[in-house]
């Protein structure tokens, strides 16, 4: 046997299954038992669009020190898929473990000679002790997780705290759950080296912080938003979303004496109906949204552009996938960008706010309703599947307890009684944001008719230049207003003085937090900017500007933050480095740090000038 | 259309309904549509009904698709909300504001090529969920604005004004709302406004999905001979089911009618539809007595108009979603945001 990998608190285990084998249960047991240990985590779920049979995996990192990105490679395979066996075991680090059902011999061929190779009869053990088939594979998952225990030197009590936690509610399944646990781990025991080089000691490092999926935390968000309407068509990766919306709302919205909802979901045919539903109740004043992903967008494509041109406001969580088309459906990407950006024919450009983890998809999720009632328009907020679908760990959602509801500019009936000239598509105010008035709201004013035809600012329709141009540059200066008012870029200025800069944002932050942290060691000063919304803050372009290159780290093949950049901000594309990964696997800290220091070290040097003269 | 401004004064002993308004109070602006169209006739008809009902007109919020049907919300209803959205697509427009606001009468105004084309699904689908609508399709058979291609309602063999014959069966948007569970179903012609004006009456008062296919013949692309949705082709061919005259709650019936030649539908809000039935055998409160009548009426080359189906007790959206009876856009902060306690709870929760 090779020399084994060694790390405390500081590895990547791997589990690959057979998808619908149950799996997907014994795995999270295994990462909310670190977890309980006070040892951060990150987990994600590789999965294939299928039920039952195709491969998944399921990704753990062990980072006392918090890196919540993936790192790329892997020190522990669990290889319990024969499908995908031999990419599996050639993932593994030189030095690292392979862990196997060994009840049937494999050939030598199998196995590489730089690993070492950890054979359980899982099958032998689960078909002694158990007569049923189905049990046979349900506890075969308990069983390795107990033999994994004993390896990785887990507090056994905190296994058994996860396992008592998971069947709330259905305490008779504990005891035998127990017992398989323990048939795995005394097998361990009394067969293998315990432990081996990868182990898990307790630490105080998670603190006060929560584990959640971004489609959960987005989902609440709306309910905080104060969002009464979805309206929604299933797709992955979004559907969960709405059905977390709904989970969320049947706790905490029912009246509490009648029982009635305060809030409407509706399950549209499509995303156009989804969409339109959203603009009708957002257009009669109630905050709505939708959740969708990629294709959805696309079909939305005509809608978005009467909500922008007719000035409705609206909610969308766009959950990332791999596209185009169909492309990857459970695969992780953040290729909606453009498409989201400038959604619908003729010139139009829409706001879109870009969450990092589970925390910022709640804190956006209710500022989306702020923000499409004050600016009246759509608003994207751009999940990705790996936000959206992974459980992750982050700090704790917050709430101002004296935080109202911002209306924006709407006008009731008071207000236009008082209202001199009420014109609604008015620019009164300056800010390129006119008054609305909600249907029913008054007997005699306020009536309007919204359009998606050219229309003057007293809202009648005209086909003439000079008030369609009028408007088109209204609704300009009211995209430069969101500006200021959407989630403003995070910095972070490098320990040394850094002549490049790097940008990125949405899920590339827990990866790029690791990935600086590794430059740096290696010499490589870079100040960060995460960008957190579009249209860009003025602070992204001066940050371009006081750095001689910066590199734009993005998942996508076309660098479609960058195009926006250039676009948007008349940015020299020569400044902008690409950083692109976007084979359907959330980005790692590895390929950040090797991209970019290759890089790097190039623009390190100093260019020869001549003197001079 | 005309180019004469509407002038703002009028008689001042024009009869005013209950709430103190007059008929000219629930006009819009001027039509842009071509001079004889039958879609005109349908805005007066609205007009004349929301008069007849007294409805305040700020109450009724106007939606519409895209196509000369769906201009015609500017033309009725000034003093209301309206929303002109985008191509097939008023039914989900629609939904969403019916799911903000209960309160409000929701009139859905459509076309043909609007409905049964590229809004087929949208149609079909705000029908089956019973949104508490009263949804008008303008139907004369043909692409109006993009000068006259055949729609989906085209009777198969009608003649186009340039000489194409179509070979595709029509799409009957009556029948297929009754077998979708339309709780109000009628057929009416736009130049027979006695027939129309108390179906809209009727359909505006009904507490679920109300719809009516209304024939309005196109003047320009669609009334010449060898076309199935003329003026002069319907008027020969319109079979009326019955006759309806809307009762309001506590109404005394002062009319008597020969026994058996009259049908009371008593619906769940003690309103009363009184029927003057002119065909045997057709129960409008039976789908398959109704979808029976529709077929036969097919078969028999007429076009067959009238209530054609109401359930007297109908289910609305907001019934089966459980919804607070408030509307939903007028909720506050109280009723909506849970609050930094709950969010507590929820943050616990989520610690191992």
């Amino acid at each position: 046997m090779p020399q084994g990998l060694t790390a405390t608190n500081d590895f990547v285990v791997k589990f690959a299954n057979v998808n619908g084998s149950g799996s997907a249960s014994a795995n999270g047991l295994f990462a909310k038992s670190i977890l309980r240990m006070g040892v951060p985590i990150a987990s994600r779920n590789i999965f294939p669009s299928n039920i039952q049979g195709l491969p998944t995996w399921f990704e753990v990192r062990v980072s006392e020190a918090g890196h919540m990105g993936r790192r790329g490679g892997v020190d522990m395979m669990v290889a319990m898929n024969p499908q995908t066996w031999d990419r599996d075991v050639a993932e593994i680090e030189p030095g690292g473990y392979l862990f196997y059902d060994s009840t049937r011999p494999m050939p030598k061929s199998k196995f590489r000679d730089d690993i070492n190779v950890i054979g359980v009869p899982l099958t032998e053990i689960t078909n002694n002790a158990y007569s049923d088939p189905r049990q046979r594979q349900l506890f075969k998952n308990i069983v390795y997780l107990g033999a994994l225990s004993a390896l990785l030197d887990m507090d056994v009590e905190a296994v058994k705290a996860s396992i008592a936690a998971q069947f709330k509610g259905k305490e008779k399944l504990v005891p035998a759950n127990f017992a398989a646990l323990e048939m795995g781990r005394e097998w361990a025991q009394a067969n293998l080296a315990c432990p081996i080089g990868l182990r898990l000691k307790a630490a105080d490092k998670v603190g006060d912080r929560i584990f959640i999926d971004g489609n959960g935390a987005a989902g609440l968000g709306a309910v905080y938003g104060g969002a009464t309407v979805c309206a929604w068509y299933p797709i992955t990766p979004s559907t969960s979303l709405a059905e977390a919306f709904e989970k969320y709302c049947t706790r905490l919205r029912k009246d509490p004496e009648t029982g009635a909802k305060r809030y409407a979901i509706v399950q549209a045919e499509d995303e156009l109906a989804s969409i339109g539903m959203v603009i009708g109740a957002a257009w009669n004043g109630a905050r709505a949204f939708t959740a969708t992903s990629g294709p959805g967008v696309s079909l939305m494509q005509e809608f978005l552009g009467l909500a922008y041109f007719a000035e409705i406001p609206a909610v969308l969580f766009d959950v990332q996938r791999a596209g185009p088309s169909t492309g990857m459906p459970t695969r992780t990407q953040q290729s909606d960008l453009l498409s989201a950006a400038y959604a619908s024919h003729g010139d139009t450009k829409h706001v879109m706010l870009l969450p990092q983890d589970p925390n910022e998809c709640f804190e956006f999720g209710a500022d989306a309703f702020d923000l499409a009632d004050r600016l009246q328009t759509p608003i994207f907020v751009m999940l990705d599947l790996d936000i959206g679908m992974n459980d992750w760990l982050c700090e704790p959602f917050a709430w101002d307890p004296a935080r109202k509801m911002d209306r924006g500019k709407v006008l009731d009936e008071a207000g236009l009684d008082a209202a001199k000239n009420f014109g609604r598509y008015l620019d009164v105010d300056g800010d390129g944001i006119p008054y609305r008035t909600w249907p029913g709201t008054h007997p005699e004013k306020g009536a309007f008719f919204t359009r998606g035809t050219s229309r003057d600012r007293y809202a009648r329709y005209t086909e003439e230049g000079a008030p369609y141009v009028d408007n088109m540059q209204r609704l300009l200066k009211k995209f430069h207003t969101a500006r200021s008012v959407v989630p403003r870029p995070v910095t972070r200025m490098a320990k040394e003085k850094a002549r490049d800069g790097v940008i990125y944002y949405g899920s590339t932050s827990a990866a790029m937090s690791e990935a600086l942290a590794a430059l740096e060691a290696q010499g490589v000063h870079l100040d960060a900017m995460r960008i957190r919304a579009f249209p860009f803050h003025d602070d992204v372009a001066a940050f371009v500007a006081a750095h001689d290159r910066v590199f734009v780290v993005e998942q996508n093949r076309d660098a479609q933050l960058r195009t926006l950049l250039i676009n948007e901000e008349s940015i020299d594309p020569a400044k902008l480095i690409p950083v692109l990964h976007y084979d359907g696997t959330p980005i790692t800290a590895r390929f950040i740090q090797s991209a970019v220091a290759d890089r790097a070290s190039s623009a390190n040097v100093l260019p020869f000038r001549k003197a001079t003269p | 259309m005309t180019f004469l401004p509407k002038p703002k004064l009028h008689h001042p002993k024009l009869p005013t309904n209950s709430v103190g308004l007059t008929r000219r109070d629930y006009e819009g602006s001027i039509s842009t549509l071509c001079a004889g169209c039958g879609h005109d006739s349908i805005s007066a008809a609205i007009i004349q009904a929301c008069f007849n009902l007294a409805i305040p007109p700020h109450r009724i919020a106007k939606l519409s698709g895209i196509g000369c049907s769906s201009k015609t919300p500017t033309y009725f209803l000034g003093a209301a909300h309206g929303f002109n959205s985008v191509h097939g697509r008023m039914p989900s427009v629609l939904t969403g504001a019916y799911l903000a606001n209960r309160d409000l009468i929701y009139l859905g105004v459509s076309g043909d090529g609007d409905s049964a084309s590229i809004g087929f699904g949208q149609f079909a689908h705000s029908i089956r969920r019973g949104v508490n609508m009263t949804y008008i399709v303008e139907n004369n058979g043909v692409y109006g604005l993009t000068k006259g291609q055949f729609s989906a309602t085209s009777d198969k063999g009608s003649v186009a004004k340039k000489g194409a014959v179509n070979t595709d069966q029509p799409i009957d948007l009556a029948a297929i709302a009754v077998q979708l569970g339309a709780t109000f179903v009628a057929r009416s012609f736009s130049g027979d406004k006695d027939q129309l004006v108390p179906l809209i009456e009727a359909a505006l008062m009904h507490q679920g999905a109300a719809f009516i296919d209304v024939l309005s013949p196109c003047v320009a692309f669609n009334n010449h001979p060898g076309s199935t949705k003329s003026y002069d082709y319907v008027r020969e061919h319109n079979d009326a089911l019955n006759r309806l005259d809307v009762m309001v709650p506590r109404q005394e019936i002062i009319a008597s009618y020969a026994p058996g030649s009259l049908t009371e539908v008593v619906q769940h809000d003690g309103s009363i539809l009184r029927l003057r039935k002119l065909h045997d055998g057709h129960d409008p409160t039976d789908q398959a007595s109704a979808l029976h009548a529709l077929m036969a009426g097919k078969a028999a080359g007429e076009i067959v108009t009238g209530l054609i189906y109401v359930d007297p007790e109908p289910g609305a959206l907001h019934e089966s979603l459980g919804t607070v009876a408030a509307p939903l856009n007028g909720l506050g902060d109280d009723d909506l945001c849970p609050g930094v306690a709950a969010l507590d709870k929820i943050n616990a929760s989520l610690r191992s």
